[in-house]
């Protein structure tokens, strides 16, 4: 199993359209390519967050832009879409109890954000919501829409904040770089919760602050060898998996015994 | 060294929880208790979810009541006939307490009510356990001859119908009791994890009066059953078992048993009764504490399924 620090997944670039020229007269528009070598992240046992580095290439750029840096990329790597409940803990008697709460339909479990400079430098917040780019222009729709606006705006805020302190939704300001007037690398956190599933990575093209292309892959995040096996055995075969259990703690006793015993 | 933990799907410290079950195992040695109610607050502090913490401790549970219960056997110390009985009141019991552990944790009140039971069942049997000791223990300070219970006195349990003869525990008791307890202790060890032994031993002594050694061994062997069905059916219905850190716990408190039972050889019993009172009290007193205190976050989340 490889070690962790960083999973770094190259690309299949199309450098070649790129690099030669194709039609001399074709109006040259700009576009952006991701593209992952392998569709796959394994975590394993000793998994304790990781940087993904992605890489990427313009295609078409307008050289004078390129050297001026009004070139701007926004990386988001979105984990699956899952209904979450969001629960506010109220003092009833002196202790804390879980009162009111509000669930949202297809929140995405992650949401980590690598941008070339820092969001509110790179377009304005009109844009980011017609996208619905950044943690913070997500939509999160909630499963009672009769609930006061009031009340969903309270736990939408709360969802988001708990997210971010989890590590879940991050921002990675500079975690996206040219290394030369093509290609850029990008770099997002994954966190050490990080969910399994599909996950899929998109990038945003952005010259002056004006919304030029999006490209977009897909990747699977999931357990290692191991821990997946017991992962799905817990699922798959949940009986199965039961009675493993009990007999391996029986036979844990039962060893503990004939090792230690004294009398 | 960290672990990845595949069910409750965190990142661990081994050691810490090889330490935390040697550290139990130690304990539940020296006290003869099988150490789940030590287990499963522990890893709640730890910040396993509660629902694992819960599933997994009654796991742990069955390694070491196993390893006394054939102690027990070896010695005859160990009535399978009412151990039966028990256990057919706590398979029900059990089965009662998953539905409402499923309950419970779609309503989002699972944390709470776990934190509620323990609070209530710790510090009930700990200032028990702690009247009953200290006075024992000012008594033969004093110099006075410890007052014995009398048995063989007969109380309101022994008029109810339904008797049967418990022949290694010289015992003709009505069956309704004893199912009734081992009901109680199945929907116990279902909800919150508990084994149930610090419960069902004082309660076989008084209630029952089952002759103190065998009640132990009796104690243990329906323990055994009542936790792998309560593993089993957390299994097959939440999935939060989680076997990686059960074994680990298992793996240190299979060992830090041993030098426990030594260490407890050379202590008296009242001492170890007080001591362990102290103990349970203390942890009773930590989940108080975090009950009343205002939590650092209001909001927390979680999947809107059972998962």
């Amino acid at each position: 199993m490889k070690g962790l620090g960083t999973l770094t997944i190259a690309i299949f670039l199309s450098l070649l359209a790129a690099v030669v020229p194709t039609g001399a007269q074709t109006p040259s528009v700009e576009s952006i390519q991701i593209g992952l070598s392998t569709d796959n992240v394994s975590i394993t046992a000793g998994f304790s967050g990781a940087d993904l580095t992605i890489f990427g290439s313009l295609e078409n750029p307008d050289p004078l832009v390129a050297r001026q840096g009004r070139y701007d990329v926004i990386v988001v790597l979105e984990g699956p879409p899952k209904p979450v409940v969001v629960r506010r803990k109220d003092r009833v008697l002196g202790v804390w109890v879980n009162l009111d709460s509000e669930t949202f339909e297809n929140v995405p479990v992650s949401y980590s954000v690598a941008t070339t400079r820092p969001l509110q430098d790179i377009t304005d917040p009109n844009s980011y919501r017609q996208l619905s780019l950044g943690s913070s222009n997500l939509y999160m729709q909630p499963a009672d829409a009769g609930d006061s606006p009031a009340t969903i705006e309270e736990f939408t805020a709360a969802l988001r904040e708990r997210k971010t302190a989890t590590g879940l939704y991050s921002e990675n300001v500079g975690g996206v770089q040219f290394l030369s007037q093509n290609l850029f690398r990008a770099t997002v956190r994954l966190a050490p919760n990080v969910p399994v599933g599909t996950h899929k990575a998109r990038a945003f093209l952005f010259k002056s602050g004006l919304f030029i292309k999006e490209s977009s892959a897909q990747l699977e995040i999931r357990k290692s060898g191991f821990e997946q096996s017991i992962f799905r055995a817990a699922h798959d075969y949940s009986f199965l998996y039961g009675v493993f259990a009990v007999s391996l703690a029986m036979i844990t006793g039962w060893l503990g015994r004939l090792v230690f015993r004294k009398d | 060294m960290g672990i990845y933990l595949p069910i409750a799907e965190i990142s661990v410290n081994v050691f810490v929880l090889l330490a935390m079950g040697a550290a139990v195992g130690f304990l539940s040695g020296m006290f003869g208790v099988g150490g789940g109610f030590l287990i499963t607050p522990l890893l709640i502090f730890y910040n396993i979810p509660p629902a694992i913490a819960v599933a997994t401790g009654a796991n742990q549970v069955i390694a070491s009541s196993f390893s006394g219960a054939l102690s027990h056997m070896k010695r005859g110390s160990l009535d399978f006939k009412l151990g039966g009985v028990l256990l057919t009141g706590g398979i029900v019991g059990s089965t009662g307490g998953i539905f409402v552990f499923a309950f419970l944790r779609r309503l989002g009140q699972l944390d709470l009510f776990i934190s509620l039971s323990y609070v209530a069942l710790l510090g009930t049997v700990g200032t028990i356990m702690l009247i009953e000791s200290v006075s024992v223990l000012r008594a033969t300070r004093s110099g006075a001859a410890p007052v014995l219970k009398k048995s063989g006195q007969h109380n309101w349990i022994h008029r109810l119908p339904l008797k049967m003869r418990f022949r290694a525990s010289k015992l003709f008791v009505s069956i309704i009791p004893v199912l009734g307890l081992g009901a109680s202790i199945g929907f116990l060890s279902s909800v919150t994890g508990v084994g149930g032994g610090f419960i069902m031993v004082p309660a076989l002594i008084y209630l029952l009066k089952v002759p103190t050694n065998v009640v132990i061994g009796t104690s243990l062997f329906q323990i055994i059953f009542t936790s792998a069905f309560t593993t089993l059916v957390h299994a097959t219905t939440n999935q939060t078992v989680d076997v990686m850190l059960a074994f680990l716990l298992m793996a240190g408190g299979v060992a830090g048993a041993q030098y426990g039972a030594k260490a407890g050889q050379k202590l008296r019993g009242e001492q170890l009764r007080a001591l362990l009172a102290l103990l349970v009290l203390a942890v009773a007193i930590r989940l108080a504490i975090d009950l009343f205190v205002t939590p650092p976050n209001l909001y927390s989340l979680s999947g809107a399924g059972l998962n």
